[in-house]
């Protein structure tokens, strides 16, 4: 079975709640695991000999910084299904994906803002990095917005699809505009030509923990769907309550 | 191409006569940069060094202001509807109609800027460098926030919404057109590196915004 055929498949939103239903439990046993495992790794590693036991922030951080750029990219491959292939799960994704991603950018920032405080000594500092995830913050929020504008979820669908599509040309100008202005973040050090600078000891824990979030955001997320098309079914029943009312 | 001529003469005719409130934004715009003098206190010193900033970020708010008129009163009286029937393509419709919003509402701000400017205690050249980063910087100001117009348009949501998706989308215009007008004026930079980038993001603006616009348009109106 090619995946194509699978996608069609799951455009049925029965298979794709039996399907989920099945893969579920195995997915939160399998996300409960790795974060026990990362949490264990990250508490035993070594402090940093410059930034002592703050640096374990980074294994909070640096995976939620991670997501929060990645989500929007299931985001954004969502909307190309809901625009080119009418995907009837795509909408559905992209809507539940939105309020994951904010969340995972709000505590990217928060994390960022608390590790910033003993090693710069300030709370916020307005340095590209932590002014772009804001602004990537702002508009989770804005299409978050947009989302509750409309009652209508096709509707609604529509336009944040476009929305976020737009978002995603915008968001590379954006960071490339905010790097320009300003930088005092360190720079890149872990994907990077010549391998990464951080020690082995610190780049284990932080690769599980990287793994452990991404299936946790799999994990939130399938649930989240299953959530918004009960939530569409219950809206549809009591629409054809109201019509049998009324007629 | 003669119905593109018609549109834009159409548009600005409609946005210059009465009830058309295009010059409303220059009026948003100066009361705006008036305003500011109360809030950091009358320094010549201080409000000439920032100037800029408080003309681009006059001029942002402005332009957003005036953005919902785009397309909703064409929307209201159903004649977007005729235009997106119509054989011209919808994105250059857009355009088009970005283009004469951008004469009627966004030239008034760039000519109002000189004066704006002696208020702000800045000298000739300053004056000129910001009032050239406006022309070259609001278009793209146009054009991107034409996308939120066309959303708010087909969602029958304007106001707030509007500003919120509009606004972290013009950041990089902002950034660089205050970085370019303070090149000019102070800056270790020269000018020609922000500029130029200003004009690269107005460029792309021309051809993101209309297909994006005629995008939400064509989906949004049943």
């Amino acid at each position: 079975m090619t995946l194509t055929t699978t996608l069609t498949d799951l455009a049925n939103p029965t298979k794709f709640l039996s399907l989920t239903a099945r893969l579920l439990p195995w997915l939160i046993a399998a996300t409960a695991i790795l974060l026990l495992i990362g949490l264990y790794m990250s508490a035993a590693a070594p402090d940093d000999y410059q930034q002592g036991a703050t640096v374990k922030i980074m294994f909070i951080h640096v995976p939620n910084a991670w997501l929060s750029m990645f989500v929007w990219g299931v985001m954004s491959i969502a909307s190309l299904g809901t625009l080119v292939w009418r995907h009837p799960l795509a909408d559905v994704a992209a809507k539940s994906a939105a309020p994951i991603g904010a969340a995972f950018t709000f505590l990217a920032l928060v994390t960022g803002s608390l590790w910033g405080r003993p090693m710069w000594g300030t709370y916020w500092e307005w340095d590209a990095r932590l002014t772009s995830v804001l602004i990537l913050f702002l508009m989770y929020l804005g299409l978050m917005a947009l989302w509750r504008a409309v009652e209508d979820p096709s509707r609604a669908a529509r336009a944040a699809a476009i929305l976020t599509l737009v978002g995603a040309i915008n968001l590379p100008i954006i960071k490339f505009s905010v790097d320009w202005w300003n930088t005092l973040h360190q720079p890149a050090s872990v994907f990077r030509m010549g391998g990464p600078t951080l020690d082995r000891a610190f780049l284990l824990p932080l690769l599980v923990m990287a793994v452990a979030f991404s299936l946790l955001f799999v994990t939130l997320h399938l649930a989240a769907m299953r959530n918004e098309i009960l939530r569409r079914r219950v809206r549809s029943l009591q629409m054809m309550q109201a019509g049998q009312q009324a007629a | 191409m003669t119905a593109l001529a018609a549109l834009i003469k159409r548009d600005i005719q409609i946005a210059l006569r009465v009830g058309g409130g295009a010059l409303i934004g220059v009026l948003f715009f100066l009361t705006v940069v008036v305003l500011m003098p109360f809030a950091i206190g009358p320094d010549l010193a201080l409000l000439a060094r920032l100037g800029p900033a408080i003309l681009w970020l006059g001029a942002l708010l402005a332009s957003l202001l005036t953005l919902d008129r785009l397309f909703t009163a064409d929307h209201d009286d159903g004649s977007l509807d005729l235009i997106a029937m119509s054989r011209t393509p919808l994105e250059l419709s857009c355009a088009t109609k970005a283009l004469a919003h951008w004469i009627a509402a966004g030239l008034p701000l760039i000519v109002a800027t000189p004066v704006l400017g002696l208020l702000l205690n800045l000298d000739a050249a300053s004056t000129l460098a910001v009032a050239l980063t406006l022309l070259v910087g609001t278009p793209a100001l146009t054009f991107t926030g034409m996308i939120g117009a066309a959303l708010a348009v087909t969602l029958h949501r304007g106001g707030l919404l509007l500003a919120v998706l509009v606004l972290p989308l013009s950041i990089p215009v902002l950034i660089f057109g205050v970085a370019a007008s303070d090149a000019a004026i102070t800056g270790p930079v020269s000018f020609g590196t922000p500029f130029s980038i200003l004009c690269a993001l107005s460029l792309v603006s021309f051809v993101v915004g209309p297909f994006a616009a005629a995008a939400s348009l064509r989906q949004g109106l049943d």
